[in-house]
């Protein structure tokens, strides 16, 4: 059914979140716009029926009128119930997760969206959910206050680093729908962006069995896959490029000059260092702001990581 | 200074007489404020509440012109999706730099300390403000917090965003964050004296006859607004000194990395930076009240209705500092109640809008330029109410918090509503301070620029921030284009409008016409003394008889005085030549 006001809002792709919203937002505005035209109207219509004609014009003493002041002032109330009750209702639908929903968890940081799933399957920035299925996301953070949002579901929470925090949504189309950060998170804030891509069930079931158990083969594509995983190509390019850190091309063995003047040859124990503990050495050039994986990577997966690096020439 | 204000009920109870003249109307000035002491030691030591009302009024211009030129370079980098011509970390602080200024170096000073500063104890018939000193140590206090925010810049500047969030503002990267917060705290004491200043003067310097439901409507807004002040303004000072500890000293209370909460954060700085939102809005509905009454030449519809709403939003608005933070994590059961009192401090306001429209029906209607402003006020205001509705209610909230719809939302309030109203105070209160006509029609043509071009800006942002574009966002996806350019286009229109504003107001401090003492044929008290003013407002203690807005009464009743006239300490000489040939009469009403 198409409302005055939904010219205004994207896509609705999750009927089950998005539907109440979607009405209130319409009423209100319409709501308002009566009132707002009523005012503006009656405020020109005033202006030029009661123009100045003289700069001796007697004017009525009119202090108040109880009635008139009444009505404006309790239909208004009124109104502003009914807005409360209806968001009120919407809202807590938002908050109650339907019991058969499928869990996912989400980990923000610095600035990527980690993914991971029941069956050990991990993404990094993209959310494989199923079409027609409730949908519960678990989310983190590792670092600074994000915020998970997703316009065409009309779902929003902070994610924060001391508590989890969810949403829930349930798809009924397939293809893909735009996250967006929400809470200033610093240089890339605005580059934290995801995709929900929504398959059909049995799609998304092949999708899961196969990607499940985590990164496998020789040690550099395990490393490789790990790299991709952990999010560090938002910040370290593979190609030589300039981001917010330093490149991986070429590094290894290589000397690197340090924002305190000193320097260091990239080897295992830096590399090592610099994972964990980020802001220990801060490369020339480059600001302290990578978020540290201490607790977040195990000893294997850091070798793997650092056998991958090897090999980028 | 003469206090006696002998309400009607006083009378019944104390009768006090007093001995009162009948003065001829104020006319050309010979010794005015501007002409008494002249020289920059005199203006930078002057404890005269319009000096410093002027003084408090270039600072704020300046910040303005500075916030507003960052302004302008955002929107500029927002032309293009990616980088059109300065980094990610650059806009990051340049937008920082934008809110924070705007909201503590303009908007919460610039009606109160500026303009209200100026005009309540004329609107009072006092001397000057209950403690003149304190006044001039509250603006060098204001002084010294701005520079402490610029000693930020030279300190890695800061790119937090004017709310300081915790954890990313604990980062040891944003080592300029520590200069900025002492600023904010040193400039929350300027806030915290001028409003003890006008409560005080409030109560204690009217004169007589100006009982409280004689008091002009700017001055209950000033007074509702000062109440704000003294109370909210320490939890800033609080919040920040955690912050500052938690900073300096590592001591975990908003980094969850030391043990602390961020959320508890966001609830001490919304409960100072709510209740902030009314510091800056309600003085400006103080401005409104005066203009469209003396240029409807008409009684106010209904005086109380509006003076105690004004008290009413204060007093609400301290319960709704939740409403900041319904994405944020804080309780379900403060999530709800939050959002319910949201919609209550809405009513108090849609009352006064109500009113003035009343007001304006079947008076006698002149729309020069304050005036004008006065209608693009209520016009772009009431967008920005109701928006605020649509941001109160709860599910919807969730979809637009943090998105352009916010942003649009508060400048039409901040914006549209307190510069707006700060616009027609301006060019309302001009004759009087500086004794000078402006251009009108180049004051209309600005008007024109300033509502086509604050429209065109930000109407788009609604619809983008509906369709989903986040706030802050340095870069941003294609399909947002088309709004974004719309929107730059639109402050350059708004630019437009403010530099042909820049112009005339020069050319009138130069070479304007004469404007006499009471160009509009107000009713005002503050109108009935000389433009520019006497060094002491009047040259004698006006004796109020009347209300601020009984257009129905004769013009020559406020021109009563007491009959000992101000001057530089020849006061008694003065009185002994006047009171021999005072007319004496009491001031009890009629």
């Amino acid at each position: 059914m198409g409302r005055l006001f939904d010219f205004m809002l994207p896509e609705n792709k999750s009927p089950l979140t998005a539907d109440t919203t979607d009405e209130l937002f319409n009423f209100i505005n319409e709501a308002s716009l009566v009132i707002f035209l009523g005012v503006v109207l009656a405020m020109i219509y005033f202006a030029i029926r009661y123009k100045r004609k003289s700069e001796d014009d007697k004017t009525p003493v009119i202090t108040h009128n109880n009635t008139l002041e009444i009505t404006w002032s309790v239909i208004p109330l009124l109104l502003t119930f009914i807005v409360f009750g209806w968001g009120y209702s919407g809202w807590l639908n938002l908050k109650t997760v339907p019991d058969d929903a499928y869990e996912i968890h989400i980990t923000g940081f610095k600035w990527n969206w980690s993914v991971s799933y029941d069956n050990g399957a991990q993404t990094i920035n993209e959310i494989h959910v199923p079409k027609g299925q409730p949908i519960k996301l678990v989310m983190q953070s590792r670092d600074v206050l994000h915020s998970f949002f997703v316009p065409e579901y009309r779902v929003k929470h902070d994610v924060l680093p001391n508590r989890y925090t969810y949403v829930w949504f349930q798809a009924e189309e397939t293809g893909e729908s735009q996250v967006f950060c929400t809470e200033y998170c610093g240089t890339s804030h605005s580059n934290m962006l995801a995709k929900v891509i929504v398959h059909e069930p049995e799609e998304f079931q092949t999708w899961l069995d196969e990607n499940g158990g985590g990164p496998s083969g020789s040690p550099v594509e395990q490393g490789e896959q790990l790299v991709s995983l952990q999010g560090c190509q938002t910040c370290h390019s593979v190609d030589g490029s300039e981001l917010i850190g330093p490149s991986f091309k070429g590094i290894w063995g290589r000397d690197r000059n340090l924002a305190d003047g000193s320097s260091v040859t990239v080897d295992e124990n830096y590399i090592r260092e610099s994972i964990l503990y980020p802001g220990e050495k801060i490369a020339e050039g480059y600001q302290n702001v990578m978020t540290p994986y201490e607790g977040r990577i195990s000893d294997e997966e850091i070798t793997n990581i650092i056998e991958y690096l090897k090999t980028i020439d | 200074m003469a206090s006696a204000s002998p309400t009607a009920n006083n009378a019944a109870t104390t009768p006090t007489k007093l001995r009162v003249k009948r003065f001829p109307p104020a006319q050309t000035p010979t010794n005015t404020y501007l002409t008494d002491e002249k020289g920059v030691w005199a203006w930078l030591t002057t404890v005269d509440h319009k000096k410093i009302g002027l003084m408090y009024l270039g600072a704020v211009a300046f910040f303005f012109a500075l916030a507003g030129f960052l302004a302008i370079a955002l929107r500029t980098e927002l032309w293009t999706p990616a980088k059109t011509f300065i980094e990610a970390d650059t806009y990051n602080q340049l937008f920082t730099l934008h809110g924070a200024m705007m909201v503590f170096f303009v908007l919460v000073p610039s009606i109160p300390a500026a303009l209200g500063n100026f005009i309540l104890p004329m609107q009072l018939g006092a001397k000057d403000v209950a403690f003149p000193r304190l006044n001039l140590a509250s603006f060098y206090i204001y002084v010294f917090g701005a520079i402490f925010t610029f000693l930020s810049l030279a300190n890695n500047g800061f790119d937090t965003g004017w709310t300081f969030y915790t954890p990313y503002s604990s980062d040891s990267n944003s080592a300029g964050i520590i200069w900025v917060t002492l600023g904010v705290f040193i400039l929350g004491f300027s806030s915290i004296l001028t409003g003890t200043n006008f409560i005080t003067t409030i109560h204690k310097l009217r004169a007589p006859g100006i009982s409280w439901d004689r008091l002009p409507l700017n001055v209950w807004a000033l007074y509702a607004t000062s109440i704000i002040q003294v109370l909210a303004t320490p939890v800033l000072a609080i919040t920040i000194l955690l912050l500052a500890m938690e900073n300096i000293l590592d001591i975990g209370i908003f980094d969850p990395a030391l043990g602390g909460d961020p959320v508890l954060y966001q609830h001490f700085f919304w409960f100072y930076s709510h209740p902030a939102v009314y510091i800056m809005i309600v003085p400006g509905f103080g401005i409104i009240s005066e203009v469209i009454t003396t240029f409807s030449k008409k009684t106010i519809f209904g005086y109380w209705a509006i003076a105690l709403s004004s008290l009413a939003i204060a007093f609400i608005g301290f319960l709704v500092w939740g409403h900041h933070m319904f994405t944020s994590g804080q309780s379900a059961v403060a999530t709800t109640i939050f959002s319910f009192l949201t919609f209550l401090v809405g009513i108090p306001t849609g009352i006064k809008i109500f009113n003035w429209v009343a007001t304006l029906y079947r008076g006698s209607i002149s729309m020069k330029t304050p005036m004008l402003y006065v209608f693009i006020f209520i016009f772009l205001f009431s967008i920005g109410g109701f928006t605020g509705i649509m941001l109160g209610a709860l599910s919807v909230d969730i979809h637009l918090h943090d998105t352009y719809y916010v942003v649009a939302h508060f400048h039409y309030v901040m914006m549209g509503g307190t510069l707006i109203a700060l616009l027609a105070g301006l060019h309302y209160w001009w004759p009087k301070m500086t004794g000078k006509m402006y251009n009108e029609p180049l004051a209309k043509i600005a008007a024109g620029f300033i509502f086509v071009g604050f429209n065109v800006t930000f109407l788009p942002q609604f619809i983008m921030g509906a369709q989903g574009m986040p706030r802050r966002y340095y870069n941003y996806i294609d399909q947002f284009t088309p709004f974004h350019q719309t929107s730059t286009i639109g402050s350059y229109i708004l630019a437009v409008g403010f530099l042909i504003i820049l112009y005339y107001l020069a050319h009138s401090l130069f070479k304007g016409k004469q404007a006499g003492p009471n160009p509009w044929n107000s009713c005002g008290l503050e109108w009935q003394s000389t433009s520019p003013p006497d060094f002491h407002n009047f040259s004698h203690t006006p004796v109020v008889i009347h209300g601020p807005y009984d257009y129905h009464q004769p013009m020559e009743e406020f021109q009563l005085g007491l009959a000992i006239e101000h001057g530089h300490g020849e006061e008694h000489a003065a009185a002994d030549a006047t009171t021999s040939e005072a007319v004496t009469s009491e001031t009890t009403e009629a």
